[in-house]
């Protein structure tokens, strides 16, 4: 019943959100230079002042900037995101479209990211005074501190164009017809080097984050206690320590889980992945107004929903935050 | 010691006219298309990657060889009279659309005076000098002409005169048929199948009028966002074919030296991209003659062809490019001569005043040139500063006519009235386009004898009024003439034909084939 009250007021709160967010957007978007229409014509290289003026007429560009929210904020009511200009499509249909490749990509890097940062900072955390531990350290700095982008192309390069173990780019192999399990198969192979180098970054701060505060967790009190019960190292480090550390890694995990949607726009370009975030960045350099407003919300309304999701699981992980509320 | 691209590009070239070997059916050829096109239905959309994969599936009633001379498509012959009025064409009998439907010259008419009429800027300046389409019968078609338009013989290109089909258009709202998501054309690929995104797959069209072609069985157009990725995907040998622009200038001399690799700057005859420095004849130092003449003698065309551009395409002499027809070649060319420009300023008084420059926000080659450019001017005394934009700011600051330099490149289209007039005349100056005249050249005989040489019958009339008007041009620099761009299509050997005409990057695959 309180999980239930807490679920709604958060959702009321989340609508307010929202709605801020989108008229915040879409006074953001019409402030940048350039339109649409203007854009448009410049691709078809046309001259004359007709094709511009259907363009505007077309898109209701020609409108007062109120009528134009009016319009917008309206259709949103109705779960109507409009017109994609350049791509002559709804907006949904553009953005359900690419969704699962997304959330594919996003979620099996937060997966990776989560399990491996989690075991590698409990090892080094394990090991505080060894070698092995330095080294993970050193490693995870190393991952946090490299530009994506520069990983992905290296992945790239030593991957595919030297080894040729993995494909370079794309979600599956063209024009080979494949179905079922071969399928799977193939879009998993094409699935390891962007889902890898795009959970290597948030690995790297998992496992600094795990260390950090296992290391804190095992300095309390009832650790001693533990120790003094002669309790094994092992459950001592998995039962007591990882899960009283476990409060700030789930913080940053909603964090991370609400960039599903649009983190991961360099990802996605260099290894030509039709997710969103190609979707985002093309729209905004075609201000493609409507497209680039329909994916600002669905990522709005990702991150609202994980932070409430977050907030639960906090109340499950540690139910003292429950008794407090 | 590197190989020159130039040289490689000849000796490509070389090698593939005397290959007479008969060509084998069957294939598939993997290429890029980059940015991916907004739809495919040529005529209502005409940039450049719609045009570049629908110029497979859509056809004109003629196609240009890479000299710009009609060669028969749609239509197999076609008669001028002799005042240059009529235009008649007969139209190939057994064609049909993908569809099963026969095209005839109702889907001719219909194109031109209703769908272009209405969708296609391009087609429209063809148009108003129309007075008449008529269908006699089922294959044949006349044009009557109001006054002679010498261009009119080259406006039939796939891209510009699209033929659409008249049973799926006409009574539709056209930009919202359901049709549009599967065009039909009558061209020798059908599409098949566009994961948006990913690849746009094209098949052979089977039931293709001419006989044997074509030869492939598809073409799958991938998509790759990134250029560094493009040019790895050609390296890993996943992709046969890169059109032009889709690799950065830079990587070009390191993918044409891998093996079985060749390059070629043919198939851009029709539309030869003609880079221009925008110069703001309104206000500011840029108002003045001689400076703007202190610009052309301050800059080293040659190295930006050379070292940018990989020693591909012309330095123009003036503002008629070399494949435009009419070129004034008695004009004293612009040379690099840094010591005449400064001569100018002096003259002029040019006092330091900073000059604001713009290049082109379409990648890393632009933005080089922008910084040869300036480094140039500043050798020569003039302050200037490099403002960077993306695409949506350059076409409003140069809409709103707020800059003082500003790079640019625009389409020839084979005839000064289609492709060069436009950026001269006064009546072409209006706010909100960055493709009209924008630097507000204003001169009262130039307008004169571009009008009388667009209407001018025949040819040599129209030759007089172009060389006359090329030299108050000249003379008067109202832009820069920076260079005559050659773009690279980088290719396996192996794929034969590649290019075949004129417009040959946007209908080449009609005749290409693959050898084993």
């Amino acid at each position: 019943m309180l999980y239930a009250r807490l679920i709604t007021m958060r959702l009321m709160k989340a609508i307010v959100v929202l709605f801020l967010i989108i008229i915040f957007n879409f006074f953001l978007i019409h402030m940048a230079p350039g339109d649409p229409a203007a854009i448009l014509a410049g691709e078809a290289g046309a001259t004359d002042k007709e094709f511009l003026r259907q363009l505007r007429e077309r898109f209701g560009l020609d409108q007062p900037i109120y009528v134009q929210l009016w319009h917008y904020v309206s259709g949103i009511a109705t779960l109507d995101f409009g017109y994609s200009y350049r791509q002559q499509m709804p907006v949904l249909d553009l953005i359900l479209q690419r969704l699962p490749a997304t959330l594919l990509l996003t979620g099996t890097a937060f997966v990776l990211s989560l399990a491996l940062g989690i075991l590698a900072g409990s090892l080094a955390a394990a090991r505080v005074k060894k070698v092995s531990g330095s080294l993970i350290m050193a490693l995870a700095l190393l991952f946090y501190a490299t530009p994506l982008f520069w990983v992905a192309l290296m992945a790239v390069v030593l991957f595919s164009v030297y080894l040729d173990w993995l494909p370079a780019y794309g979600m599956y192999t063209v024009g080979a017809g494949l179905e079922g399990f071969a399928l799977v198969l193939d879009v998993a192979k094409h699935l390891i080097l962007p889902a890898t180098t795009l959970a290597l970054f948030f690995m790297a701060i998992y496992t600094r984050i795990t260390r950090a505060s296992m290391l804190e967790a095992s300095q309390q009190d009832y650790v001693k206690t533990a120790r003094a019960k002669g309790l094994k190292d092992r459950v001592i480090q998995r039962r007591h320590i990882l899960r009283n550390a476990l409060l700030p890694i789930i913080t940053l995990a909603g964090l991370q889980a609400g960039q599903m949607v649009g983190g991961a726009i360099l990802t996605e370009t260099v290894f030509a992945w039709p997710g969103i975030g190609r979707l985002m960045y093309e729209a905004l350099m075609q201000r493609d107004y409507n497209l680039l407003l329909g994916i600002f919300f669905f990522s709005a309304a990702l991150v609202i929903v994980f932070n409430i999701v977050t907030d639960l699981v906090y109340r499950l992980a540690d139910p003292r935050i429950k008794e407090a509320s | 010691m590197k190989k020159s691209l130039a040289s490689a590009v000849a000796a490509c070239s070389l090698v593939t006219l005397p290959a007479l070997a008969e060509p084998q059916a069957g294939g598939v050829v993997d290429t890029v298309i980059q940015p991916e096109p907004p739809g495919l239905v040529l005529g209502m959309i005409q940039n450049a990657p719609t045009r570049t994969v629908a110029g497979n599936i859509y056809e004109g009633l003629l196609r240009y060889d890479t000299d710009l001379n009609p060669m028969p498509q749609l239509a197999e012959s076609w008669e001028v009279s002799d005042d240059g009025l009529t235009y008649t064409f007969h139209l190939r009998k057994g064609v049909k659309w993908h569809d099963g439907e026969p095209f005839t010259s109702a889907d001719v008419v219909f194109s031109a005076d209703v769908f272009h009429r209405e969708l296609n800027p391009s087609a429209r300046a063809v148009l108003q000098h129309i007075e008449s389409i008529e269908a006699p019968d089922d294959h044949t078609v006349v044009f009557t002409l109001a006054e002679p338009f010498g261009p009119f013989l080259i406006s039939f290109e796939a891209g510009t005169f699209t033929m659409v089909p008249k049973h799926i258009y006409e009574g539709t709202d056209f930009r919202n048929n359901e049709a549009n998501n599967h065009p039909i054309g009558t061209g020798p690929f059908k599409f098949a199948n566009w994961d948006r995104g990913t690849v746009i797959e094209l098949v052979k069209n089977e039931d293709y009028y001419e006989d044997g072609l074509p030869y492939l069985d598809g073409i799958n157009w991938h998509i790759i966002p990134d250029g560094a990725s493009r040019a790895v995907a050609y390296e890993n040998g996943t992709v046969d074919v890169l059109p032009y622009g889709t690799v950065e200038n830079f990587d070009v001399p390191r993918l044409v030296e891998m093996d079985n690799s060749c390059v070629t700057q043919e198939g851009h005859e029709y539309f030869s991209p003609f880079a221009m420095l925008w110069m703001n004849n309104r206000e500011g130092p840029t108002a003045d003659k001689r400076f703007r003449q202190a610009v052309m003698y301050a800059m080293n065309r040659d190295f930006a062809r050379d070292v940018l551009w990989n020693g591909l395409g012309e330095v123009p002499l003036s503002a008629f490019g070399s494949n435009a027809r009419f070129q004034n070649e008695g004009l004293d060319p612009y040379e690099h001569d840094p010591d005449k420009a400064r001569e100018l300023l002096d003259e002029m008084g040019y006092d330091g005043e900073e000059i604001r420059l713009l290049p082109l926000p379409y990648g890393e080659t632009w933005n080089r040139w922008a910084e040869a450019v300036q480094q140039n001017l500043k050798e020569v005394g003039i302050n200037v500063r490099t403002e960077a934009t993306d695409v949506g700011g350059w076409n409003q600051r140069l809409g709103d006519w707020d800059y003082d330099l500003a790079f640019t490149y625009l389409y020839q289209y084979g005839d000064p009235a289609l492709g060069i007039s436009r950026t001269y005349i006064s009546s072409n100056i209006e706010k909100g386009s960055p493709w009209n005249n924008v630097e507000g050249y204003e001169n009262e005989r130039v307008d004169e004898l571009f009008d009388l040489a667009a209407t001018a019958h025949p040819d040599e009339k129209r030759e007089e009024h172009y060389h006359n008007v090329q030299e108050i041009l000249h003379e008067d620099v109202p832009v820069g003439w920076l260079l005559e761009l050659g773009f690279p299509t980088i290719y396996r050997c192996n794929v034969k034909n590649l290019v075949t005409s004129g417009v040959g990057v946007n209908d080449g695959f009609k005749d290409a084939w693959i050898e084993d």
